[in-house]
């Protein structure tokens, strides 16, 4: 039996007045799927994520949520929840209450998940009594989320969920969102963080000025035919710097482009694909071991910088 | 984590998103102390004014506020009328809307409810709810505030009769009754204004403003049909409850009226949220649609009830005339002198026995004898069983705009000059002295 897709956009266009924020988009998500949505500031995501809460219909194109048509504003279908814009939370009400309150107007039969256990997913418990008036952005993002799980969503639609978190909340929510995959829910997500989609989303869609530029699994960026640096540590850095000029397709970035990864012991070398997995095999060949060999630039932020400045000089 | 897929389907029933709605409002520290101040503070000030020997005699029955504790409640009801009601409908009505733009928080309840028109009931009921709670607390904190300070007591009325302390209870649980619908209209005033304006703090005081502005036009010389024409009338018109026979046609009217401008602007208010883009975060409202979608039907609301007033009411003067002042003033002097004559412990006399007329003139006899104005000059006859000589005493009247007067004795001084009466109760001023009074301005036709 085919699964529905859980979203799935055919030529979404959305107008506010005389501006096109969305143009002919398209968008396919698999249920289970953690899918990135990337682009410039005004590139259109709060907008698509916000249609696919049900908060604005599309003026064209059709949109189906969890295998329901959506024709109209606040039509989407149960089990679609999330937040853009920032969580909505209120401030003169502790955790707990924000959560009690929601989970009232849910009602008793769409309770499934408790207040406590969620609050303890996104790692609040200790502040749960506490008004939100005082919490740190991170925090209300956590806040935000444990919201959204309280009522079991089938489709988690998040806008810049990783805004304002520390180094242990992210991992946190990063938790929460693997394992809510895991379970089958879907979640769609926007963030300037490449890091965070990288390590979350299986498939991404990069958006620039409203449409649609990249769409598809993170491997294909990377798999692209296209050349990236990468920093190469190894035991003799000599050698592999010689190597890596004798192998075809394969250039060596001076010290000065490498910034912040200026290291004696690393090479910076540009190159496809293909051309790196012939560098490493010459240099196992040499018997020059290969300690460490990472993109200086995540695939993903390589691919958003060079379509979305592609996209601008193509204006 | 151990997410089972569960359907949550349909929109949020109204009942569960007012209890949001509530939850919300009550958690503010404002509303919260709107409502201990609203519960607390009336009791308070009766209790305390009521043991002053400088009573607040500018306002409607604050002269008898050492007298009865029936007093306190309507002293509070007129200040409530002013300024009381048209601040808390502003804080909470005013808000209600404006507030989720403040936070933000208006894309998170629109996925929460999912439903525009579930939003717009469930916001206006609980802040009905809230305004509600305010109103019974200012009624009940005075009437328990005046009737433990004082005690329950014959309350004296606006034309001299005596009310029993039953029927004052009745009448003052009534008179706060009926000012509970010219706050109704605040309130949608309110609602409009918060949905209309979003952010920006006109929205806020939406209601205090044009709550000021209705009393600023009540104290003009304004024609009787479009004094009644405005909602706020409401909020004098419960004075005819203290009269005898009461003064319930503009009453009944200000009442209609009021309710009339609280359905239309919900209305009016309930269309502008349907018609509201969600999609910006920080929306600080459109001016352009506030007026055309909510002021100019107010407006037209006004104009189409003045010519309907105007029309079925021939009101189109200040509804106060010598005919109406000399029958009113009479009426309360024989009230009074029959007050006056059972502290005196002298023998009764009926109000048919002293035959009291008043003959009055403004200003000196020069102006024509009727409207508004300090210049009027009664004098007052009467005769008593058994005593061939006619009785006469002068007075002089204050009259305002909205039919109130202030008669200040002008002697004989061993009548309506200044002094004390011994009471059971104790020492009260000569009922005589001063006393308030009130004209209908509808048309009246005097009995016999």
């Amino acid at each position: 039996m085919d699964e529905p897709l859980a979203v799935r956009a055919r030529g979404i266009t959305k107008y506010f007045g005389d501006v096109i924020a969305l143009d002919c988009v398209d968008l396919a998500v698999a249920p289970g799927q953690i899918h990135g949505l990337v682009g410039p500031n005004g590139a259109g995501k709060t907008t698509l994520l916000g249609l696919l809460l049900g908060l604005a219909a599309a003026d064209e194109g059709s949109l189906e949520i969890l295998g329901t048509p959506v024709g109209r504003a606040l039509a989407a279908p149960g089990g679609v929840t999330g937040f853009v814009d920032g969580p909505g939370l209120y401030p003169s009400l502790t955790a707990r209450q924000n959560l009690a309150a929601l989970a009232a107007l849910r009602g008793p039969g769409a309770q499934t998940a408790g207040i406590g256990e969620v609050l303890d997913q996104v790692g609040l418990t200790e502040v749960a009594d506490d008004r939100v008036r005082g919490f740190s952005l991170g925090m209300r993002q956590r806040l935000g989320l444990a919201a959204a799980l309280l009522t079991k969503p089938r489709l988690l639609v998040l806008d810049e969920p990783s805004n304002g978190l520390d180094p242990a909340g992210k991992k946190q929510v990063h938790g929460v969102l693997n394992r809510l995959a895991a379970d089958g829910a879907t979640v769609v997500l926007s963030s300037h963080r490449m890091d965070d989609l990288e390590a979350l989303c299986s498939e991404v869609t990069i958006l620039a000025a409203g449409r649609v530029v990249f769409s598809g699994p993170l491997g294909k960026l990377s798999a692209e035919n296209r050349e990236l640096d990468y920093r190469l540590r190894t035991s003799d850095p000599g050698a592999a710097r010689r190597l890596a000029l004798e192998t075809p397709s394969v250039g060596v970035v001076e010290s000065t482009d490498a910034g912040p990864w200026r290291d004696a012991e690393v090479v910076v070398v540009r190159a496809p694909v293909p051309a790196l997995d012939e560098l490493v095999a010459r240099l196992v060949r040499a018997d020059v071991a290969v300690r460490e060999l990472a993109p200086v630039v995540s695939p993903l932020e390589a691919a958003f910088l060079a379509l979305t400045e592609q996209r601008e000089t193509g204006r | 984590m151990t997410a089972t897929v569960t359907e949550t389907t349909g929109p949020v029933p109204v009942a569960r998103a007012y209890r949001f709605e509530l939850v919300k409002l009550l958690a503010q520290w404002r509303i919260r102390l709107l409502l201990l101040a609203c519960w607390l503070a009336p009791a308070l000030f009766v209790a305390v004014v009521s043991q002053q020997s400088s009573l607040p005699v500018d306002t409607l029955f604050g002269r008898w506020m050492n007298v009865t504790g029936w007093a306190g409640p309507l002293v509070m009801l007129g200040f409530a009328g002013t300024y009381a009601l048209p601040l808390l409908t502003s804080v909470v009505a005013g808000d209600v809307f404006a507030s989720e733009d403040r936070l933000g928080t208006w894309r998170h309840l629109l996925v929460a409810v999912r439903s525009y028109r579930r939003i717009f009931v469930a916001k206006a009921l609980a802040s009905l709810t809230v305004i509600l709670a305010l109103v019974v607390g200012l009624a009940v904190s005075s009437a328990a505030g005046g009737v433990l300070a004082v005690g329950d007591r014959p309350l004296v009325g606006l034309d001299g009769h005596l009310l029993a302390p039953a029927d004052a209870a009745g009448q003052v649980l009534l008179a706060w009754t009926c000012v509970l619908a010219p706050t109704l209209a605040l309130a949608a005033i309110g609602l409009l204004g918060s949905v209309a304006l979003g952010r920006s703090p006109m929205g806020l005081l939406l209601p205090a403003v044009i709550a000021l502005t209705m009393q600023l036009a009540q104290m003009l010389p304004l024609p009787v049909a479009v004094r009644l024409a405005l909602p706020s009338y409401a909020f004098i018109a419960w004075n005819g409850l203290f009269t005898s026979p009461a003064q319930l046609g503009p009453l009944l009217i200000g009442i209609g009226v009021s309710l009339v401008w609280a359905v239309t602007a919900t209305t009016l208010a309930y269309r502008l949220f349907l018609r509201r883009d969600f999609t910006s975060s920080t929306y600080d409202g459109s001016g352009r649609r506030a007026i055309t979608a909510g002021a100019l039907p107010l407006l037209g609301l006004a104009g189409l009830t003045v010519a309907i007033l105007a029309a079925a009411t021939p009101a189109l003067g200040s509804g106060i005339d010598q005919d109406k002042v000399q029958r009113s003033v009479a009426t309360a002097f024989a009230h009074l002198y029959r007050l006056q004559t059972g502290q005196l412990h002298r023998p009764d006399v009926t109000e048919a026995q002293l035959g009291v007329t008043a003959e009055c003139t403004k200003g000196g006899g020069l102006n024509a004898a009727e409207g508004p104005g300090n210049d009027w000059r009664c004098v007052v006859y009467w005769r008593l069983p058994g005593i061939e000589a006619t009785g006469s005493a002068i007075y002089q009247l204050d009259v305002t705009a909205d039919g109130r007067f202030v008669a200040d004795g002008d002697g004989p001084k061993e009548v309506n000059g200044y002094f004390q009466v011994r009471t059971p109760t104790g020492d009260e001023p000569n009922p005589l002295w001063q006393f308030d009074g009130n004209v209908e301005l509808l048309p009246t036709h005097p009995k016999g």
